[in-house]
Parts: structure tokens; C-alpha cells; sequence
């Protein structure tokens, strides 16, 4: 077993008197890719600033490549690219004089940095837009140009805040796209999302964070198998006649979830279930069978929908 | 690793580098303003108003033209709005919403760096300034004594003490009206600073007010060395000076670490 790039033990953060991380632990080793899944304000961020040593526990152990960041902060910093949530490119330099200026932050030669920024920008297909102003940028490219960014220093650790939050699915793909690649390149990936179909393309290893505690933690499918069926049952009966409907619907499947708009029967197989719910004469507006998915689990960990 | 290890990376220069590479982008109308505002107070009081009043008499009892009289005031009072105007104003819109020292130290950088980048940045402006209205002032004859040279150097540890504690007013606000407080006090130092007129007009006590004020303190500085006037006064307004540095780099550099590393 390598030693772990990341191990935190009991980590702790309020503000004043509120608790937005509560006692985590959990250990990322080289090489993964490992998310932190949770709704908004479960404590993503906070965690993730303090593995990016500009945020101070309160109280608990924290070592990032075997370092306390209370204690070696720079050194810490160095060998870790960032993306934070919001993005905060300079909007006052071009595209790629943002990864010039950046990459000298760390004290890295200017020619070095000047030929790690033409690499950058290809491998962010930014190529074409060097000269470009930030604010011209779609919020597909400023992401990718942060995310260029972050690898200007060659970091050990890639720290990744909701990384695709607010694109739209096309844009998203391709980020994806170059993420897979610096995994398999063997940079080791922290990510925070809320969205599932995320956890489950890019993550080995994930926790389950709400409230700034981890409900759960395990590979996605594992997850998947603990928390939740093969497959999953959603039927529609319209709002009113949920209710009534989960009454004649008792016994089918594993488990029933209701929300709000729709019914979920949790069974191992979806198309039994729904013969099974045909056959007692049960009529539903729509019904749909698919694989159990990481929201399944969320909801199940918390009887709440990651994403409201 | 030492506490000022954590603070201090030793590349306050990438910092002026970005700085250097933003300006190229900035306001072209408000740089040349900043230059010709004194120029213009010169001009019209110096020698418009320098006509009526004829000779002045400075501190060390010298008696020189009105117009040299005022000129080293005028210098040190750009110098000081140079310095004023890129280190409250710009650094306040990076701090609040451009994120800009965050993502920098987010990086190696500590916020000493920051702080001492941004100060030389401001200090520049202001040493520009300096430069060009002292051409000025030897064009029209306003440079009495050779001193006039260490005007210069003057005139930047002036611009260095201003940024110094203006960027360290600025992080610690948090609208932009406690701005205009700024506004509201650099306009009655200027005016009222011995700068347009001797100390000597005033009572005593509205004296030792003045002369607890940074500015009295550059104004004659300045003054002194272009009027070619030394007196050993003039140490104590450097120690001023660099009482203020040294203030300002420690509010900024706690400031900044309270914000954007804690
Ligand atoms: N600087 C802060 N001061 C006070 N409360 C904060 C601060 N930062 C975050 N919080 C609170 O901590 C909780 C967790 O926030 P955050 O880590 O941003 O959650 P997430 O990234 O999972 O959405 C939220 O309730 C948020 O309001
Ligand atoms: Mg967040």
C-alpha cells in the first residue's frame, strides 16, 4: 500500500459558532481520483481549502504530501494546482499571459513557463484564443484556461472545485475529456460535484458529504451495490396521487422512495417490478426502468435529491 | 519552516511583472491626468499667483521665489496622490472583486509579496510622476541647489510610506463609501500642509497638528533639498517615512493573510 497523498484525520472547520466540516477522514492515495459528492453547502469548498493550505483547520489532523500545511503552507502549495469554485482568472491579462504570470507566482523561469504555457493551451485546445481577453472566453474555455492554470507548476495533487458546475453538457464533456487524461497521465484528482453522472466518470473513490459529514465512502459502484438496487423503477402518477399510489404499490421491489413529482421502486430486476405493479392494475402516467445511479444512494443516505 | 517563510517567497517581482503586463491595458486618460494636475497647480499658482506674492519665506528662513516655494509641495503632494490612488483604489477592486490575491496566493506567494509587489507598483506611478514634474521644475528654474538630485529618492520613500499605508487602510475596508473617507481627508492635508503657504500663519497649535501629518513632513523634505536648505530636521522626516513602510507593511501583510490564508 503506497503511502497516502492526502490524509486527513478528524478535520474540523467552523466559522464563529456553525460547524461547516465536521471531524472527516479519509486518505487519498497517488495516482486516484477521488471526489467529495455532497449538495451545496455540505462543506466541499471549505474542505478543499484547507487541502489547499490557504484555510486553517480548526481542530484535527491534516497531511498533504506528508506535510502539516500549518506548518509548510508554500512548500504545500508548490506541488498543488487549484481550481477553485468560482473562477478568479486575471481579467486584466490575455489568455495565455494569465498562465505566464501565474507560473512566475511559483518562481518558475520565464522560459520554462513560456514553453509550459504553449503546451498548456494546446492541451486546454486554447490554442487558437492565446491572445484572446478573458472576458471573451465561453465559461467552457475559463474553466479549461483555470484548469491550464492550476498545471502551470506540474503539480503532484489536482485540486478540482465543482469543475463543471454551470456548463453545458457539451462543454462539460470535453472537460471531462482532458481531466480523464491527466488521470491517466497519473496526476492525482480531488474533485468536489454535485452531480452524480460527474462522481461516477471520474472518481475510483468517493465520500458522501452533507452537512460537513461523510455519510459514506466507497468506489461508485460499490455504492451503488451497499446503498441501493441494480436497477430502479420511477413511475409517475401525478402529485396528488402519489400517496395513494405507494399504498397499493407496498411490497414491490426492495424499497419505495416517493418525491415529490415521481415514485421510485428499488428492485434488482426494474421489468419484474413493473410487470409486477401492471399486473395489480396500479396505472401510472409514465414509467421508466434504469440502472441505479450515485443519486439512488444520496437519496437513500439522506431522503433528500442531491440537486433540488 | 520560519514564520516569515510562510509570509515572504522572495518574488514580490512577479508580482510588478503582472502588474507591468495589466497596465498595458489600463486607463491611458488617468495615468497622463496624474501627470499634468500638478504641472497645471504650478503653473497657475506658481506663477499666476506667484506674481502677486513675489518672494516666500521657507522654514530654514531662506527666501526663494513663490513658484520654487510651492513646486517641492506640488511634487510630494503627486508623489503622494500617485501612490494614494493605485493602492486603495485599484487594490480594493482586486481584493473585493477581481479575486486577484487570491488566486496568487493560492500559489508560493506570501502576502508579504503581495503587499511589497503591489506597493512598488503604486510607487512607480508616483516615482513617474515625480520624474517628469522635476524636468519640469529644472526647465523653469525652479531647482535651487544641487540637493535638488536627492529629490528623487525622496520623493519614492514618500510614495512608499502613502502605499504602505494606504493599501493597508484599504484591506481593512469594506464598502466603497469608507472610500471616499480617503477623499475626505488627502484633499485638507494637501491644501493645508505648508504647502501653498509657511507653516508660520498659523497659530501654534494648528502648527503641531500639521506637523504630525505625513505630508508636512514630505512637503518639507522635498523642500528642503530643492531649495538646497538642510537642516537635520530633515531626518526626522525621513524616519517618518519610514515608520510609515514599516507600519504598512505589516497591517497589509497580517491583513491579507487574515482574508485569504486563514
Ligand atoms: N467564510 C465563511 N464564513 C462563514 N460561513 C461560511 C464561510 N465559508 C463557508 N461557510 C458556510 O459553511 C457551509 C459550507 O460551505 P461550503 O464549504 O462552501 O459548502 P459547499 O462547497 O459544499 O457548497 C455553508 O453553510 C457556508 O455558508
Ligand atoms: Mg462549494
Amino acid at each position: 500500500m503506497p503511502a497516502p497523498v492526502i490524509s486527513a484525520r478528524n478535520l474540523r472547520k467552523t466559522y464563529k459558532e456553525f460547524v461547516a466540516v465536521d471531524e472527516l477522514s479519509f486518505e487519498v492515495t497517488a495516482g486516484e481520483s477521488f471526489g467529495l459528492l455532497g449538495p451545496n453547502g455540505a462543506g466541499k469548498s471549505t474542505t478543499m481549502r484547507m487541502l489547499g493550505a490557504v484555510s486553517e483547520r480548526t481542530s484535527g489532523d491534516l497531511q498533504i504530501l506528508g506535510l502539516d500545511p500549518n506548518d509548510h503552507g508554500p512548500e504545500i502549495r508548490s506541488r498543488l494546482g487549484v481550481v477553485p469554485q468560482a473562477d478568479n482568472l486575471d481579467s486584466e491579462l490575455r489568455v495565455r499571459e494569465n498562465l505566464l504570470v501565474y507560473g512566475r507566482y511559483f518562481g518558475i523561469p520565464r522560459a520554462v513557463v513560456a514553453r509550459r504555457a504553449d503546451e498548456l493551451l494546446e492541451f486546454a485546445q486554447l490554442a487558437d484564443r492565446a491572445k484572446a481577453r478573458v472576458d471573451e472566453l465561453s465559461g467552457g474555455m475559463k474553466r479549461r484556461l483555470t484548469i491550464a492554470r492550476a498545471l502551470v507548476n506540474e503539480p503532484r495533487i489536482l485540486l478540482l472545485d465543482e469543475p463543471t458546475t454551470g456548463l453545458d453538457p457539451q462543454a462539460r464533456h470535453v472537460l471531462w475529456d482532458r481531466l480523464f487524461r491527466l488521470k491517466e497521465q497519473g496526476t492525482t484528482l480531488v474533485l468536489t460535484t454535485h452531480y452524480m453522472d460527474e462522481a461516477e466518470q471520474l472518481c475510483d473513490r468517493l465520500v458522501v458529504v452533507d452537512k460537513g459529514v461523510i455519510l459514506a465512502e466507497g468506489s461508485p459502484a460499490s455504492l451503488i451495490r451497499e446503498y441501493s438496487s441494480r436497477e430502479v423503477l420511477e413511475l409517475r402518477f401525478g402529485s396528488d396521487r402519489n400517496a395513494d399510489a405507494v399504498t397499493a404499490l407496498a411490497g414491490i421491489g426492495d424499497r419505495i422512495e416517493t418525491l415529490p413529482d415521481r415514485v421510485l421502486i428499488f428492485a434488482a430486476d426494474g421489468e419484474s417490478a413493473l410487470e409486477e405493479v401492471s399486473r395489480r392494475g396500479i396505472e401510472s402516467i409514465t414509467s421508466l426502468v434504469r440502472r441505479s445511479s450515485l443519486e439512488d444512494v444520496f437519496l437513500r443516505l439522506t431522503g433528500r435529491t442531491l440537486v433540488e | 519552516m520560519s514564520a516569515l517563510g510562510s509570509l515572504y517567497a522572495r518574488n514580490a517581482r512577479s508580482v510588478v511583472y503582472r502588474g507591468a503586463l495589466a497596465s498595458k491595458s489600463s486607463n491611458a486618460v488617468v495615468i497622463i491626468s496624474g501627470f499634468f494636475e500638478p504641472i497645471f497647480y504650478l503653473l497657475a499658482l506658481g506663477f499666476g499667483l506667484g506674481s502677486l506674492i513675489g518672494t516666500v519665506q521657507t522654514q530654514g528662513g531662506a527666501e526663494v521665489p513663490y513658484a520654487a516655494f510651492i513646486a517641492p509641495a506640488l511634487l510630494a503632494v503627486a508623489a503622494m496622490n500617485g501612490a494614494i490612488f493605485d493602492s486603495t483604489w485599484n487594490v480594493f477592486f482586486k481584493i473585493k472583486y477581481a479575486k486577484l490575491y487570491e488566486g496568487m496566493l493560492a500559489t508560493t506567494l506570501g502576502p508579504l509579496d503581495v503587499a511589497l509587489g503591489e506597493i512598488t507598483l503604486a510607487l512607480s506611478r508616483g516615482g513617474l510622476y515625480a520624474i517628469g514634474f522635476m524636468i519640469v521644475m529644472q526647465a523653469l528654474g525652479l531647482n535651487l541647489a544641487w540637493t535638488a538630485l536627492l529629490a528623487l529618492p525622496a520623493v519614492l520613500l514618500i510614495a512608499f510610506g502613502f502605499a504602505a499605508i494606504g493599501m493597508a487602510i484599504t484591506s481593512y475596508l469594506n464598502t466603497f463609501q469608507q472610500m471616499d473617507w480617503i477623499n475626505f481627508v488627502l484633499l485638507p492635508m494637501f491644501l493645508f500642509s505648508a504647502t501653498l503657504y509657511p507653516i508660520t500663519v498659523y497659530p501654534e497649535p494648528v502648527q503641531w497638528f500639521v506637523q504630525a501629518l505625513p505630508l508636512w513632513h514630505g512637503v518639507e523634505l522635498v523642500r528642503g533639498l530643492t531649495t538646497g536648505v538642510l537642516s537635520p530636521l530633515m531626518l526626522v522626516h525621513v524616519l517618518y517615512y519610514v515608520v510609515m513602510v514599516v507600519v504598512g507593511l505589516v497591517f497589509t501583510t497580517r491583513r491579507l493573510r487574515v482574508l485569504f490564508l486563514s
